[in-house]
């Protein structure tokens, strides 16, 4: 199947990139190209076959419930864009 | 000092022929030299590299004695080092300072190794000419118009003209090997999950792996020692005995099986590549190994797969760059969700982009089974393939790249193109298994040719004693580039 410049915005849109207009018809034909490459893995025949997830079948492992970190939220901080208060500074999302 | 290897330059150091801050001294001068033309480096501090090279002094005159203090290695900058800007050869990370070390960093602090600095690289390893890099392409130091290969391109190239002897490097579809092969040392990618992910920046979670880079198996077997272990911080890492990777090197080959797979000895590989690999091979049943003929009959289908499942894992990864907790924020923006875009949209270069944006089209909701699930039935297939080859053989052999460097800008503008120079080593990282690239030889433009060996999975002793006994009778490792002398 072949993507839209509709489906790209859409795509943009989902991964929070922005992709301006005169963008979209070249990342269109990349998009399609590497599309087309993937699309031989249609035709294996894959029927009962587990998907595998990872390269070693391992189980997710819990850890005991307890402090570990120290509180170094300063140092976490300083490299964020913009902070107040201890507190992550973006727009305004409610009026 | 400069073309020692890590056990000679021990061995000096605990002889006392040399201090940890001479050594590092040495190093540093040669990168300042050569750096602006190679552009290996990110970032380098001799304050801090100094600081450390102290330190080691310090701990070795308080009776310390571990096999790699003092010893002078050079990072990845995918790696996080507290204190030192960490990229990941992305603008989205530009002005990055990791307030942790990553486990393998701290591994190797512990061991006492001097940081020299770190390393540029294809922008979050996305890449096999090191020529995605917001800090601009990496000089191949045999030929300075070609690529030293990706996407531990600079790590390459600061080694094979010595301006570090080891560096870290990680490999998600080939990341160490092919940039080991195109400039001519050795590099290794463990199992999955035998080296800790933890303050490595995730690109595709179920396949990244950390890994040692330096001229032979034996100095990679060493930083090995010091890399691999279980961590509990990375929820995929391993609980395995530790293992002294050391321990097989002195092994003969004699009695040894190398498969060889048909797919890998077909149409596609270069000439010169092939004439490396045939005499490799010859040598390897003169010094007593035997050959036989395996199949991988899925392998064709591994890059295709990979190009669905690395997409999709980084899609994901990635969107905790948001532009609020760390990283590029844009300058101007109408509201929360044109903040994410434009950020986004500034930080990332085209291929990450473009990676981002094919793996969010293949996990949005009605193709998540056609691509993803699809793609994961197909990885098992080929990890099938390899199990049933090691049924016949000890290790698998074949080129590690298809050609040797090519020029810069040669396949930038051709996604796909780009994707297969990666064709014999993705399959490794599908099925989770260790690889190498080892130096065999020349072709006809005087470049550097790579053999990868394949080890069953957890079989990187035998593997790395492979690789020495080759290295024993053979110099390639320690040939030189002229223009970097």
């Amino acid at each position: 199947m072949s993507l839209s410049p509709d489906d790209v915005r859409r795509i943009a849109r989902l991964a929070r990139i922005e992709v301006s207009d005169a963008e979209v018809e070249r990342t269109r034909l990349q998009l399609n190209d590497i599309l087309g490459f993937v699309e031989q893995l249609q035709s294996i025949d894959t029927k009962g076959i587990e998907p595998m997830s990872h390269a070693v079948d391992v189980v997710q492992r819990l850890r005991e419930d307890r402090v570990t970190e120290s509180d170094r939220h300063a140092d976490f901080q300083a490299i964020a864009p913009e902070t107040e208060d201890s507190l992550y500074l973006v727009p305004k999302v409610i009026e | 000092m400069i073309g020692a290897s890590l056990r000679e330059l021990s061995a000096a150091l605990a002889a006392k022929k040399v201090s940890a801050v001479e050594l590092a001294t040495l190093f540093l001068d040669r990168i300042e030299r050569l750096n602006p033309t190679l552009n290996a480096f990110i970032t380098v501090d001799r304050d801090k590299t100094l600081a450390m090279a102290r330190d080691a002094d310090a701990r070795r005159a308080a009776g310390e004695a571990g096999a790699l203090l003092g010893v002078p290695l050079a990072h990845k900058d995918i790696f996080c080092a507290q204190g030192w800007k960490t990229t990941c050869g992305s603008r989205m990370l530009e002005s990055f300072i990791a307030p942790y070390d990553a486990t393998v960093v701290e591994k190797f602090k512990r061991a006492g190794t001097v940081t020299l600095g770190k390393c540029n690289m294809d922008e979050f390893a996305m890449g096999s000419s090191n020529e995605t890099s917001y800090f601009g392409a990496v000089k191949n130091p045999w030929d300075l118009e070609r690529v030293p290969g990706g996407s531990s391109g600079g790590s390459a190239a600061a080694i094979a003209a010595r301006l570090a002897p080891a560096a870290t490097g990680t490999d998600t579809g080939g990341s160490i090997r092919q940039p080991a092969a195109l400039c001519g040392f050795t590099g290794l990618k463990p199992t999955y999950g035998v080296v800790s992910r933890w303050g490595m920046i995730a690109f595709a979670s179920s396949l990244d792996q950390g890994g040692p880079m330096a001229a032979s198996a034996e100095d990679c077997a060493l930083l090995l020692n010091a890399m691999a272990g279980f961590d509990p911080r990375d929820s995929t890492s391993l609980e395995r005995p530790a293992e002294d990777y050391t321990r097989e090197l002195a092994k003969p080959l004699a009695g040894l099986r190398i498969g060889l797979p048909r797919e890998f000895f077909g149409a596609g590989m270069s000439d010169g590549v092939r004439a490396a690999v045939e005499a490799a091979l010859a040598e390897y049943r003169k010094l007593g190994a035997t050959t036989v003929e395996v199949g991988l009959p899925n392998s064709g289908l591994s890059v295709p797969a990979y190009y669905v499942i690395a997409p999709a894992e980084a899609s994901s990864n990635l969107s905790r760059f948001d532009g609020v907790r760390y990283g590029h924020r844009a300058a101007e923006y109408a509201d929360l969700n044109d903040m994410y875009c434009k950020s986004r949209a500034e930080g990332f270069g085209a291929e990450v982009k473009r990676r981002i944006l094919v793996g969010t089209y293949m996990l949005s909701h009605g193709y998540y089974d056609a691509y993803y699930l699809q793609a994961q039935k197909v990885r098992r297939l080929i990890a099938a393939d390899f199990a049933k080859a090691f049924e016949d053989c000890d290790v698998i052999m074949g080129p590690a790249s298809p050609s040797t460097a090519f020029r810069l800008g040669e396949k930038a503008a051709d996604p796909v193109q780009m994707y297969l120079s990666d064709i014999y080593t993705i399959a490794v990282n599908l099925a989770g298994l260790p690889g190498m690239s080892i130096p065999c030889g020349f072709d006809a433009n005087h470049l550097p040719v790579g053999l990868q060996l394949i080890g069953g999975w957890f079989d990187e002793a035998r593997m790395l004693s492979v690789a020495h006994q080759y290295q024993l009778a053979t110099d390639w490792h320690r040939r030189r580039p002229a223009a970097t002398a």
